[in-house]
């Protein structure tokens, strides 16, 4: 018991960056322990991907017109699905509880950790979306296009969907009622990011679509960690 | 007694935020408003109706205006005042303001439905389909979509106070998006006409025919106040069912 004020001292010199390396390290370190976590987005990204040409047609003059959408839409849904477990084990465990009592500022703690995820998610969708644009017939001119939105898109989708993850941690049966919260407000997302790949599919500049991307990431870093971490105070305390 | 400082708002608008005077408040108000609602919707849909020129190209077919207008300007209002009323709650921590946030939810997702079917029956005449994937039409999607997740949040959260408080960051997160989206779906596509009522121009259609649409949408905004009052004074019954007053007046009556 002794040496408990000066752990405490010693905690609240950590600066931010430290702060922010230290819980992205322990998300990186904890999911890639469960390996499963990681790989199963991918595997519903691809699943989703192989049920179009089932369902549609397997044509690729028309998979090819239907590629740039069915890739945002499979990488948002992998994106919405694995966003339930951001914030469960941490609550379940009780670790959520110490972040929000510790004197660190909690939004850099959210950032790490929606980063981390985002990595874990939508930076290996990102890797991985050449492989199946080329499987859905999607030209080649597409590619950085594609590549490009995805890269400024997805974390966006890890923000915001952050915010609904805070929300529904205290309740049992969160997994619909986050798709529900959440959905409508993928949709800007979605829109800028098929426009940049169709753009880039026929040949026009992508910079505007990239930009306003761009520009919803810059939104999405400065206010979504605020509603997320106003979101766990409630959710936690309640 | 010396005032140390000086009111700017008169008395009862501080009695407002206690849920006891909220209700009597309200009751008081309600006989008039409901008045006037009927006078202006009465009146503005006999002038829409009988008196108001028909449209040159759409005919009468364009008389549906009188309700999608209105309703669809009062299901984006009433987003916005839940999500002022949320912030309040959130902030201040007014009962009162949660339930008026409460009892705005789905005041707003019907008006947003309503105004949504007065439009797919006004898209079969002028655009030959009932739903047309436009911009307009999508946002009010959008719109009735959040309405959902606000209603689905606050239903799924046993805690009363913590509803309020999630729904309420729900509410002003869609706040934040509202434009977002709106802007979005807007380049992506659109068919719509710009909207009837601008703060900063003259309507384009002639006074005959706007005049009606203004008393609509004035009855459709003291309706509104109407049903809020409502559900508003049932809930505050529903969350004060312990506290004295409320036995009191139950009792009596």
């Amino acid at each position: 018991m002794d040496n408990l004020p000066t752990n405490q001292s010693i905690n609240r010199d950590v600066g931010v960056a430290a702060l922010f390396i230290a819980a992205l390290r322990r998300d990186l370190m904890l999911s890639l322990r469960r390996k499963s976590e990681l790989v199963n987005p991918l595997i519903f990204f691809l699943m989703v991907i192989t049920l179009f040409p089932l369902g549609v047609s397997p044509e690729p003059g028309f998979l090819a017109q239907l590629a740039p959408g069915v890739l945002w839409v499979s990488a948002l849904l992998a994106t919405l699905l694995s966003m339930d477990s951001l914030f469960r084990s941490d609550f379940d465990d009780g670790s959520l509880e110490q972040l929000l009592l510790s004197p660190q500022p909690l939004f850099i703690v959210v950032l790490a950790k929606i980063a981390a995820h985002w990595m874990m998610t939508g930076l290996a969708l990102t890797l991985v979306a050449p492989l199946i644009g080329v499987m859905l017939f999607l030209p080649s001119e597409g590619m950085p296009g594609l590549m490009l939105s995805l890269l400024l898109g997805t974390p966006t989708l890890s923000l915001v969907g952050a915010i609904g993850a805070a929300l529904t941690v205290g309740l049992r049966k969160g997994g619909v009622l986050i798709s529900l919260l959440v959905l409508p407000l993928y949709i800007p997302v979605l829109i800028f990011g098929t426009g940049a790949v169709q753009a880039a599919v026929t040949g026009l500049p992508i910079g505007g679509y990239l930009a306003l991307l761009g520009a919803l990431l810059a939104l999405g870093i400065t206010l979504a960690p605020l509603a997320v971490a106003a979101a766990l105070r409630i959710s936690v305390s309640g | 007694m010396a005032k140390a400082e000086k009111k700017w708002l008169p008395r009862w608008f501080y009695q407002l935020a206690s849920p006891r005077w909220c209700y009597q408040i309200c009751g008081k108000l309600l006989p008039g408003f409901s008045l006037v609602t009927l006078v202006l919707l009465l009146g503005g849909t006999l002038w829409a109706l009988l008196f108001a020129p028909a449209d040159y190209q759409q005919g009468n077919s364009f008389r549906i205006i009188y309700l999608h207008v209105p309703s669809a300007i009062l299901a984006q209002s009433c987003y916005m005042l839940m999500a002022v009323a949320g912030a309040i709650g959130l902030i201040w921590k007014m009962k009162v303001a949660d339930m008026v946030a409460k009892s705005c939810a789905p005041i707003g997702a019907s008006l947003a439905v309503l105004a949504l079917l007065t439009g797919a029956i006004w898209g079969k005449p002028t655009w030959g389909s009932w739903w047309v994937w436009d911009a307009r039409l999508t946002s009010m999607l959008i719109l009735f979509f959040l309405y959902l997740g606000v209603m689905a949040l606050n239903s799924a959260i046993e805690s009363e106070s913590t509803a309020a408080q999630s729904t309420a960051v729900l509410a002003l997160v869609g706040l934040v998006n509202i434009p977002i989206i709106k802007y979005s779906v807007e380049w992506w596509n659109t068919l719509h006409q710009p909207a009837t009522f601008k703060l900063t121009e003259k309507p384009a259609m002639p006074a005959e025919m706007w005049m009606p649409l203004l008393v609509m949408v004035i009855g459709f905004y003291t309706f509104f106040a109407v049903a809020l009052m409502l559900r508003l004074r049932n809930e505050i019954l529903r969350r004060e069912r312990r506290s004295g007053w409320v036995k009191e007046l139950l009792l009596v009556k």
